[in-house]
């Protein structure tokens, strides 16, 4: 029997507000443990929860860019479990009426566009972190979490393959990155994605019983899981056996998933409307303003600078994935470089440096107009591409402008207008045909010769000398 | 002969001390010397503060002496509600599970009354987490009736109610989730009022019920109710539900008349369930607002009946998560034989809880598991907007709303602790308030032949605190009615 996969994604996302989303502490939980924490996220006895309107803000960005429709009133209730990472025993979370539903996110799979719908995305707050001493019986907890905002997406079930699952992630990281809503560094936790997994017989209208696997700390993790798991419940189903419905961990070293406790099984939440907060009414005036503030969305970025420059689809794509590169590119192209040779350069040489070195472009060394420099060094001619290579290397470890680099390695042009004279002489008298070419109109013919003497000093000779000295050594030669 | 400093209401003291007339530290210590006396027999005092309120009378004192404004509540003796955050002292809530709590921070109120220049004495005893009609759930120590030492002071607030009426304090601060001010106010014949949901902050209120809580003062008399309320009102940023209204002076609502105010008479207040003699007081209370030029108006709020049922769905409801936090990871009592997380959550909770607790949080819990909850929480929420639809159409006729705060006077400690139906009904007159979110007020109308206070309610509309203060004043210039000392014996 053929079976397909029928996926589902949660996924938690931190945004990057200043301070947490129901006090005034800092948003970072980096610091030293419980040192950003103040009686509202410890739980303390007689405090009240206010709600961060940036993160409200930030949730409506999110809610537009994602094609959601945003509620014009919905609240905040509470989910009851008791557990120690929580401190009052009860998260903040939004039940029945979220602050944005129904919309949908266009994925690119092998080419092809599939569009992802997008159930709801509420806000809530995070938890605290629970940590264990090794084989001792402590266990100690630190609130600095306590409290961030999350703002939870949730999918419809049609994700179909584990590759269609990290394509979402994708292009749902791409967007927050769009939004500066949030780093989206799931190592760090500050993106968390779970899946909800079933396999059914393909034609088979009915869902088959599924599983939710959690604990994934990459993107690449998540392919890994929810391949396996498509695999284990056809296997399962193929040897007569039946998927129990479970929340399943990640065990990266192992490869597998594994079922988890199941402490939150049978829970009953008891949901109920918050009674400390008042409803989030955003008015249509509020969306608008939110609305007239969002950057250009990746899908329109790319679209657009693929026309503008003239890309490739590809080089669109890969160029748009991050915003800062596409920020990058534009830079280098508006400091006068081509456009498709700066992409070039931009996706091959820089960017193996970044990967090699680990380091994103907003860090990185090499300013755009360097680069531009350099594309334009390599276009007239003044330094080939194998230098340019050994040049951008330069800069990127350095930092140094792209002349500086190009005088201090002898790479420097040669403008001794005798030596370049005589490899004029020796270029003219090697190529009779073009030089008759020329003579006879065919300018283009010129940008030939140039090269050749070009080839001839190794890219050294200063562009603006050869130009004059080819010409005047063409018309001397002509009288 | 002079009145003693304890004697004298809030408003004599603060402008004594402000004229220089008196000195803060004279009145605090005539009111820790009045507590040293009489508090052995009422026992309203959990914790006596008398370093720090000797400091904060000094500190009142010595802007006097500077010719600087002391404040508005200047030299005023207060004892405060174990449910209230103070970083003086200790916050328990009258219960085992918060023995020995400190709060990192002061309830907003805390700040407001200490910049207002107030004396805070130390706390006063209540139910546990508010949840009683008798301050008979305290774990800390019984508290009497000063009219009766035998009799309860009504509760939750009874502490702060007893000590009033004890003269202890000038004004103490309560609060009311369903009754807890104004019914021992009641009972022990002081001025108690409940201010509209949202007048007052609740930051550092420890929460009982979120959608009914609300703190409130009880005082001597209505223009120190008044004058109270100038200090603890007002919009709060750490509240989210606090309303950002102007807050008037409320002490110049206080006009001495009542001429053609619409005075409500809701006949469902009126039935069998009122005992005789409070029948009598109250229509005697009528009476006087008759004379007075008020209008008599016979209202309905027809869905009375379901107010008592309605309040503990949504309370007990809400109080079952607020109440979640208290399971020993971070502070409060962690029992000590616990061996894993459920048992310390398990073992903790029963043993430091009482039974009315445990109740309480066993009724919520039960009204929003899955299945229930539309059949409970849900309809109580529509039962809630039905109350709230019966007084909006009261309104519509009358002014304010007047009956009785209690259906029966004080009672015998242990006569309804067996059954806590029984206790519930105490305050079927004052649920009916919050449930609305409406301000209430209840003011001394006499004593029975068996010499227990009578109390009379108010309520208004939401925000008509104003008229409320006015009606309550005016009846207590008028009606020739003092109860006089209480016997504390």
């Amino acid at each position: 029997m053929e079976f397909e996969a029928v996926v589902g994604m949660e996924v938690h996302v931190e945004i990057n507000s200043k301070s947490k989303v129901f006090c005034g502490c800092s948003g970072n939980f980096h610091a030293a443990p419980n040192t950003n924490v103040c009686p509202v996220c410890l739980g303390m006895p007689g405090v009240l929860p206010v709600l961060n309107v940036d993160m409200v803000n930030k949730s409506v960005a999110v809610g537009l860019a994602l094609n959601c429709t945003i509620s014009r009133w919905s609240k905040l209730d509470r989910k009851n479990y008791f557990y120690p990472d929580m401190a009052k025993n009860y998260q903040i979370s939004q039940y029945d009426l979220p602050l944005c539903q129904n919309g949908w996110i266009d994925i690119e799979v092998d080419g092809q566009t599939k569009r992802i719908g997008i159930t709801r995305a509420h806000i809530e707050e995070d938890t605290a972190r629970n940590t264990h001493t090794i084989g001792g019986n402590q266990s100690g907890v630190d609130f600095n979490r306590s409290g961030l905002p999350l703002l939870e997406i949730v999918t419809e079930p049609d994700i179909r393959s584990a590759k269609e699952a990290l394509a979402y992630l994708t292009a749902l990281k791409q967007m927050l990155q769009y939004l500066d809503v949030s780093d989206c560094n799931m190592e760090e936790g500050s993106l968390r994605a779970e899946a909800n997994i079933s396999v059914r017989p393909v034609g088979q209208e009915k869902f088959g019983t599924k599983t939710e696997v959690k604990n994934v700390a990459s993107f690449s993790g998540v392919h890994k899981a929810i391949e396996f798991e498509i695999a284990r419940h056809i296997k399962l189903i193929n040897s007569g056996g039946k998927v129990v419905q479970e929340t399943r961990g990640w065990d990266a070293d192992r490869g597998i998933t594994v079922p988890q406790r199941l402490k939150e099984s049978a829970h009953d939440y008891r949901y109920f409307p918050e009674p400390d907060l008042v409803p989030i009414v955003v008015d249509e005036a509020w969306e608008q303003r939110i609305r007239e503030s969002l950057p250009e969305l990746p899908a329109a970025r790319r679209s657009r600078m693929g026309t503008q420059y003239g890309l490739s689809a590809y080089d669109a794509n890969v160029i748009t994935l991050s915003q800062d590169t596409a920020n990058y590119y534009e830079q280098v192209v508006a400091a006068g470089a081509d456009a498709k040779k700066a992409a070039n350069w931009l996706m091959v040489e820089l960017q193996s440096l970044l990967s090699a070195a680990k380091q994103d472009i907003r860090d990185c060394r090499v300013s755009p107009a360097d680069l531009a420099a350099l594309v334009g060094l390599i276009e007239s001619g003044a330094i080939n591409g194998k230098m340019g290579k050994d040049v951008i290397a330069e800069m990127f470890e350095t930092g140094k402008a792209t002349q500086d680099i190009v005088n201090e390695q002898g790479l420097s042009q040669i403008t001794d207008t005798g030596e370049i004279e005589a490899i004029i002489r020796q270029v003219l008298a090697d190529n009779p045909a073009q030089v008759e070419q020329f003579r006879s109109g065919k300018d283009k013919v010129f940008g030939f010769l140039v090269g050749q003497v070009m080839r001839a000093t190794q890219g050294k000779a200063n562009p603006a000398l050869l130009n004059d000295l080819l010409r005047r050594e063409l018309s001397r030669q002509e009288n | 002969m002079t009145t003693p400093l304890y004697k004298k209401t809030a408003r004599e003291i603060r402008d004594a001390v402000r004229s220089g007339a008196v000195t803060a530290t004279a009145v605090t210590e005539a009111h820790l010397a009045r507590i040293a006396e009489v508090d052995p027999k009422v026992d309203a005092f959990t914790q006596i503060w008398t370093d720090e309120a000797l400091a904060q009378a000094a500190a009142v004192d010595a802007k006097v002496k500077q010719g600087v404004d002391p404040g508005p509540m200047a030299g005023v003796p207060v004892g405060v509600k174990e449910l209230i955050c103070t970083r003086t002292g200790k916050t328990t809530c009258a219960s085992k599970i918060l023995e020995n709590f400190r709060s990192p921070y002061d309830a907003t109120i805390i700040k407001k009354l200490d910049a207002a220049g107030a004396i805070f004495l130390g706390k006063v005893n209540m139910d546990e987490f508010a949840m009683g009609s008798s301050t008979e759930r305290s774990t800390l120590k019984t508290t009497k009736n000063p009219w009766n030492l035998k009799c309860v002071p009504g509760g939750s607030s009874g502490g702060s109610a007893a000590a009033i009426s004890a003269d202890e304090c000038a004004m103490a601060i309560g609060s009311d989730t369903g009754g807890s001010i104004r019914q021992p106010a009641a009972l022990c014949g002081c001025v108690g009022i409940k201010p509209t949901y949202g007048r007052v902050s609740r930051y550092g209120l420890v929460a009982f019920a979120s959608s009914l809580d609300q703190i409130g003062p009880l005082t001597k008399n209505v223009e120190d109710a008044a004058l109270s309320l100038n200090t603890l009102c007002g919009r709060d940023p750490l509240d989210a539900t606090s309303a950002d209204l102007p807050v008037p002076d409320f002490t110049k609502a206080l006009t001495g008349d009542v001429k053609g105010l619409r005075v409500g008479l809701p006949k469902e207040y009126f039935t069998e369930a009122l005992n005789a003699e409070m029948r009598e007081k109250v229509e005697a209370a009528v009476d006087v607002f008759r004379r007075g030029g008020a209008e008599i108006v016979p209202v309905s709020l027809p869905h009375t009946d379901y107010a008592i049922a309605t309040y503990y769905i949504i309370c007990t409801a809400e109080a079952s998560a607020n109440l979640a936090r208290f399971d020993g990871v971070r502070y409060g009592y962690r029992h000590p034989g616990a061996k894993t997380v459920e048992e310390m959550y398990v073992l903790s909770k029963s043993e430091a809880f009482g039974p009315e607790v445990r109740r309480r949080i066993m009724l919520g819990t039960y009204v929003l598991s899955s299945g229930y909850y539309d059949a409970y929480y849900l309809k109580a929420q529509k039962v809630r907007r039905l109350i709230k639809k019966d007084f909006d159409d009261a309104f519509e006729q009358c002014d304010f709303v007047m009956g009785p705060t209690s259906p029966i006077p004080s009672f015998e400690f242990g006569a309804k602790t067996e059954n806590p139906l029984e206790m519930y009904l105490a305050d079927i007159y004052t649920i009916s308030v919050n449930l609305a979110t409406l301000p209430g007020i209840s003011i001394p109308c006499g004593l029975t032949a068996s010499g227990l206070p009578a109390g009379l309610q108010m309520i208004g509309r939401p925000f008509g605190e104003e008229t409320l203060l006015r009606a309550a004043h005016c009846y207590e210039q008028t009606s020739g009615i003092t109860l006089g000392e209480p016997p504390i014996a």
